[in-house]
C-alpha cells in the first residue's frame, strides 16, 4: 500500500511538471486523463476531440497501451480518471483492487477472417481455413482466447500462434500466410491491404469493452461526464465507423 | 611456457575493485530479484510439464545447431577479415556487425523479406522445391544464426589479430601447406578465442526472442523456444514466466560451467 502511494505520488509529481496532473492550471484548463486499450487509439482520439469541443477548457489526455499494462499501472496508483479496457478480465483486476466500481460495456469487437485484398483463395467461412496456412493469436492473449472459442469443435490449427493481434495481421500483410484471425477493427484499419470475411462462429467469442470512472479520479465529475459521453450516441457513431459493434 | 605459478593471492587494486563490485551488483541484482519473486513450490510441477520440456529441448537443440553453423561459416569470415588483403575490408567488417545493431524484430522482418514465402530467395525455394522456411524449426535456427554469428566473428577476428604471425610463417617455411598451417598452427593458437566466441554465440542464440518470433512464428514443439514461452506466459501469469526464465538460466549456467571445467582440465 505504502509503495503504491509513493508510486502514485511520484507519478503525479512527474506528471504535474508536464501536464498539470489533472486539476486546473493557471490558464483555467482542466485535464482529464483517460487510460484506454491500444485497440481504441483511433476511435478514442476522435471521441476525445469531440468531447473537448463540447466542454470548454477541458483537455483530454490519453494513455494508450495493452489493457494488462494499464490495469497494472492503475492498481499501482497511477493518477487516471477513466479506464477503458479491451476485455473484462483486466477490468476485473481493477475492480477487485477497489480502484473502480460498476464498469459498463460500451463496445463489442468480433473476430473476422482477414484475407489478402480481393480474397484470392475464395474464403467464405471458417471451414476454408482447413486448406490454407493461417495465423492466429496465442491463447494467452485475448484475441487468441476468442479464436479458440470461435474454432471450438473444429480441428483447425494455425501455422503460428502470434503474441498479439497486430503481429498476426502482419504475417498476412507480409504474405507469409493466406489468412489471419483478427478483430474486425484491425482488419478495417488495414483495409487497403486486406479484406475481412465475417463468419458466424465468431458470435460465440465476442469481446466486450468495459469503461469506468476510477475511484481515485482527480477529476471525478469530468470522469463521469466522459464515461457518459462514450456510452452515448455521438461516440457510438465513431466506434461503429472504426468497426466496433453496439453492445 | 607459463612461469612457475605462485599460490600467493594477488592483491586487487582498490581502483579496480570498487567499480568491479558496483558493476557486479548491477549485473547480479536483477537475477536476485527474479529469485526472490519465484514461486518455488510451483517449480516441481513446472519442471515436468511436457510443453515446458518441449520448449527447453527445442531451445537447446536450435541454439547448438546455430552455434555449429556459426563456427562453420564464422571462422572463415573472421579469417578473411583478419588476414585477407582486399579492398573494402573495413566496409565488410562493418556490415558483418549489422545484426548486432539491428533490433532483432527488424532482423526477423528482414529475414522474412528474403526467405519468406514471397521473399527474394524464399519465393524461388517455394516454387522450385515446394519448401517454405517461415514457421519451421529451420527458421528458428536461421534467426538465431543471423543474430548470434557476429559475436563469434568478432571474437575470432580479435584472436587472429592477436596471434603471432611468426609461428605460421615458420611452419610455411618448413614446408607446410596453407591448409595445414591453418589447421595445425593457427587454429590451436586461437582456440581460446574460438571457444569464447562460441560460448557468446550459444548464449545469445539461447536467449534469442525478437527475430525468432517474427521470422519463425510461435508454434509449440516446432518454433516455440523458451524465450517465446516465457514471453507468452508473461501475458497471463508473471510467476509462471519467472519460473520458466529461471529454468532456462539454470540450464545454461550448468552447461557453460561444465564446459569450462573441461577446457581448463585440458589446458
Amino acid at each position: 500500500m505504502r509503495t503504491g502511494f509513493a508510486l502514485a505520488l511520484t507519478a503525479c509529481l512527474s506528471l504535474a511538471a508536464l501536464t498539470g496532473c489533472g486539476g486546473s492550471d493557471a490558464s483555467g484548463t482542466t485535464t482529464l486523463t483517460v487510460f484506454a486499450a491500444a485497440s481504441l487509439t483511433e476511435a478514442f482520439t476522435e471521441i476525445g476531440d469531440r468531447f473537448e469541443a463540447e466542454h470548454d477548457g477541458v483537455t483530454v489526455e490519453f494513455n494508450f497501451a495493452a489493457s494488462s499494462d494499464l490495469a497494472a499501472q492503475i492498481t499501482e496508483g497511477a493518477p487516471a480518471d477513466v479506464f477503458a479496457s479491451a476485455d473484462q478480465g483486466n477490468m476485473d483486476k481493477v475492480v477487485d483492487a477497489g480502484a473502480a466500481a460498476d464498469p459498463q460495456t460500451f463496445a463489442l469487437n468480433q473476430l473476422v477472417i482477414a484475407v489478402p485484398e480481393g480474397n484470392p483463395d475464395g474464403v467464405t467461412g471458417l471451414a476454408d481455413l482447413a486448406r490454407l496456412d493461417f495465423a492466429a493469436c496465442a491463447p494467452e492473449v485475448p484475441c487468441g482466447a476468442a479464436a479458440q472459442t470461435a474454432a471450438e469443435g473444429t480441428d483447425l490449427t494455425p501455422v503460428t500462434y502470434e503474441a498479439d493481434v497486430k503481429s498476426t495481421l502482419q504475417k498476412l500483410t507480409l504474405g507469409e500466410v493466406d489468412a489471419a484471425l483478427v478483430y474486425r477493427t484491425d482488419a478495417l484499419a488495414a483495409q487497403d491491404e486486406v479484406d475481412a470475411v465475417e463468419f458466424p462462429e465468431s458470435a460465440a467469442a465476442v469481446n466486450a469493452y468495459p469503461i469506468t470512472a476510477l475511484a481515485d479520479a482527480p477529476e471525478p465529475d469530468l470522469a463521469a461526464a466522459f464515461t457518459e459521453y462514450v456510452l452515448g450516441d455521438d461516440a457510438r457513431t465513431v466506434l461503429e465507423t472504426a468497426g466496433f459493434q453496439r453492445p | 611456457m607459463p612461469a612457475k605459478r605462485t599460490r600467493q593471492r594477488r592483491r586487487v587494486p582498490a581502483a579496480l575493485l570498487a567499480p568491479a563490485v558496483v558493476g557486479l551488483a548491477f549485473l547480479i541484482l536483477p537475477l536476485a530479484g527474479l529469485l526472490a519473486r519465484a514461486p518455488w513450490t510451483e517449480l516441481p510441477a513446472r519442471l515436468t510439464e511436457p510443453a515446458m520440456l518441449d520448449a527447453l529441448r527445442l531451445s537447446l537443440a536450435t541454439a547448438t545447431t546455430a552455434t555449429a553453423l556459426s563456427l562453420l561459416f564464422g571462422v572463415p569470415i573472421a579469417w578473411l577479415l583478419a588476414r585477407g588483403d582486399f579492398p573494402g575490408r573495413s566496409v565488410l567488417r562493418a556490415l558483418v556487425t549489422v545484426p548486432l545493431v539491428l533490433p532483432p524484430v527488424v532482423g526477423g522482418v528482414a529475414l522474412l523479406l528474403v526467405f519468406g514465402r514471397s521473399g527474394i530467395v524464399g519465393s524461388w525455394l517455394h516454387e522450385r522445391f515446394d519448401v517454405t522456411i517461415p514457421f519451421s524449426t529451420t527458421a528458428v535456427v536461421l534467426a538465431m544464426t543471423f543474430v548470434s554469428m557476429p559475436f563469434l566473428i568478432v571474437s575470432v577476428e580479435g584472436a587472429l589479430r592477436g596471434a603471432d604471425l611468426r609461428f605460421e610463417e615458420a611452419a610455411a617455411t618448413l614446408g607446410a601447406g596453407r591448409w595445414t598451417v591453418f589447421t595445425h598452427v593457427t587454429l590451436p593458437m586461437i582456440a581460446p578465442g574460438v571457444l569464447a566466441g562460441a560460448v557468446l554465440c550459444w548464449a545469445r542464440a539461447l536467449g534469442e526472442f525478437g527475430a525468432t518470433i517474427t521470422f519463425a512464428g510461435n508454434f509449440p514443439g516446432r518454433t516455440q523456444t523458451m524465450p517465446l514461452a516465457v514471453y507468452l506466459a508473461l501475458q497471463s501469469d508473471l510467476e509462471a514466466a519467472i519460473v520458466l526464465s529461471l529454468i532456462l538460466l539454470a540450464v545454461s549456467v550448468v552447461v557453460l560451467a561444465s564446459l569450462r571445467e573441461r577446457w581448463t582440465a585440458v589446458a
